[in-house]
């Protein structure tokens, strides 16, 4: 049985101010020594967008540094350090950007980024993301619901997936020359997950617009599942009737499954699940099902085994 | 290369190599201090650690190969002191592992030591590191004898095999590293066995010849 959670945040979930100076002095203290440093400045400054929408989707929870969120990435294409997207990925052209919406839909149709931007006004999303690795953050950020793209493209009746489709160019995304997946990514979720009011597709981060490290242009984001289904730089989006085969599944089919929801009580074969490290804090926590929404998303599954389906 | 001649140069060149094995704990703790490791520097900090036993453990077995290709005898007596420090940046990594990993839940931990092939492979490790480090002194060398002393320390060589079977375990998908430390590795080991079969042929051989020169003698 599911464990029904609170929507949002309970207040001992906030990540307090005083938690997070506490580790810096504990790292300090490692160092026994007691001058003092400046960080440097973020490198990476994006535009902003103007005119956007909260969301009662957000949580209150306090997000993640902005230094944190771009520059601790798993983006492959750019190479598998999380420290390689950063410095490779400015490479990559954003514009023009063409996204094609293919298979079971009623309007094939082809949108330029910015156009697709301009289909929805922009919803801050707050979301916590927890990856498969065992670590998590907090992250602001911008898009639209997933489901207005689709609602607007008209999935044909025999519809059951959603696959996505990143880039793969060699030129500019110097990791596909290696065999570490097999490129382009490729990500899908159920028709009904697609269309969760939680499921966004991002192109903003901290009311800037998306680095490029972290999925620029366009990026889908599932917050309760592990972070790699969240495809990044997505050129094609196929509505189909089967089962996606996604580049993780292909990478191994043993450890990481089609639905990969977050749940604490199914191991990944190598590692435990059941906790995570919150970046920036120094315990861990726990992991909750579904990354904490469970009360939104948990009656997607009613009825399949989780153990069996992860 | 000559070497150190004297007693008194030996003694420098240890005091120069006890600091400079130390210079990858002292960048973890400037890195630490400045806050230069990255967003989740308790995972750079473990795994740094790991790399460091495994690289103390490559370099302490590339000592006896150095020394017969090179003839700088003195490297021998050097060996001592850098497999003390693979097992001290084993111990640290140990530590940060019981620690900053798993902040003593001895339940958590002995499930991952049972149930996760890679930490199962790291604890043996280890576990077979300590004898090592009990019997790293003079006055345990003369107990035991130096044969038996040597049989003992050739269990380095699982060792560091085990170590790299963990690293290579552990990795989610991009084994390019470890795959470079099994290379390495096998280098090393490999030189060992080729050196071992020639030296045995030569024995044969060399009996073999005594057989015919007695047999030859009237
Ligand atoms: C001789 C003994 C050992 C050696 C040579 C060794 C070596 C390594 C190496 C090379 C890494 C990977 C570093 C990297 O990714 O850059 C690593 C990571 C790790 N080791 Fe060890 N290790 C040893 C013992 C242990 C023990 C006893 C434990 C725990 C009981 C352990 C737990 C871990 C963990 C948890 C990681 C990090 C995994 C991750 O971050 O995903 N190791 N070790």
């Amino acid at each position: 049985m599911l464990i029904q959670l609170p929507a949002d945040t309970v207040p001992s979930e906030i990540t307090p101010r005083a938690v997070f100076d506490k580790r810096r002095e504990f790292l300090k203290g490692l160092a026994g020594t007691a001058l003092a440093a400046a960080l440097p400045k973020s490198a990476c400054a994006g535009e902003k967008f103007s005119a956007t929408l909260k969301s009662p989707w957000s949580t209150t929870e306090t997000p993640t540094p902005y230094k944190s969120v771009t520059t601790y990435n798993n983006f492959y294409e750019f190479g598998t350090e999380k420290t390689d997207p950063a410095q490779l990925a400015q490479r990559m052209k954003t514009r023009p950007w063409q996204i094609s919406i293919e298979g079971l839909v009623k309007h094939q149709k082809s949108f330029a980024i910015d156009d697709l931007i301009k289909m929805a006004p922009l919803e801050e999303r707050i979301y916590r993301m927890r990856c498969v690795e065992g670590w998590s953050m907090v992250i602001p950020w911008l898009g639209l619901p997933l489901a207005t793209l689709l609602k607007h493209v008209e999935p044909q009746g025999a519809t059951k997936y959603v696959e996505f489709i990143s880039a793969a160019d060699p030129k500019t995304m110097p990791g596909v020359a290696s065999a570490v997946l097999d490129w382009p990514y490729l990500e899908g979720l159920r028709l009904d997950e697609a269309m969760h009011p939680l499921t966004i597709l991002a192109v903003g981060l901290y009311g800037e617009v998306l680095p490029n490290q972290n999925g620029a242009p366009l990026r889908l984001v599932v917050p309760w599942k592990y972070g790699f289904k969240g495809a990044k730089s997505i050129v094609k989006i196929r509505l189909t009737d089967r089962e996606p085969w996604t580049a993780w599944m292909k990478a191994g089919p043993r450890e990481y499954g089609f639905y990969s929801n977050v749940n604490p009580a199914v191991d990944h074969p190598r590692w435990s699940q059941a906790t995570e490290r919150r970046i920036g804090e120094f315990a861990k926590r726990r992991t909750l099902p579904f990354n904490g929404y469970a009360e939104q998303v948990a009656g997607l599954y009613t009825g399949m085994d989780l153990q069996k389906f992860f | 290369m000559a070497g150190p001649a004297t007693a008194r140069q030996l003694a420098a060149l240890k005091r120069i190599l006890f600091v400079l094995c130390l210079v990858p704990l002292l960048r973890l703790a400037w890195g630490a201090w400045d806050d230069a490791l990255g967003a989740n520097p308790i995972e750079f900090i473990q795994r740094s650690l790991g790399s460091w036993t495994l690289n103390f453990l490559l370099i302490t077995l590339t000592v006896s190969p150095l020394r017969r290709l090179s003839g700088w005898h003195w490297l021998l007596r050097l060996r001592r002191m850098l497999g003390l420090y693979a097992f001290f940046y084993a111990m640290l990594h140990l530590v940060s592992y019981l620690w900053l990993d798993q902040f003593f839940d001895w339940q958590a931990i002995a499930k991952d030591i049972l149930k996760r092939p890679f930490i199962t492979v790291g604890m043996s490790a280890f576990m077979l590191l300590l004898p090592l480090a009990a019997t790293s002194s003079d006055a345990m060398i003369r107990r035991l004898g130096g044969r038996r002393w040597q049989q003992l320390h050739r269990s380095v060589y699982a060792i560091a095999t085990l170590g790299v079977v963990h690293y290579w375990w552990l990795v989610k998908r991009d084994t390019t590293l470890p795959a470079l430390y099994a290379a390495l590795l096998g280098l090393l080991l490999g030189i060992r066995a080729l050196w071992r079969e020639l030296e045995r042929q030569r024995q044969t051989a060399g009996a073999d010849l005594g057989k015919r020169t007695l047999r030859n003698t009237p």
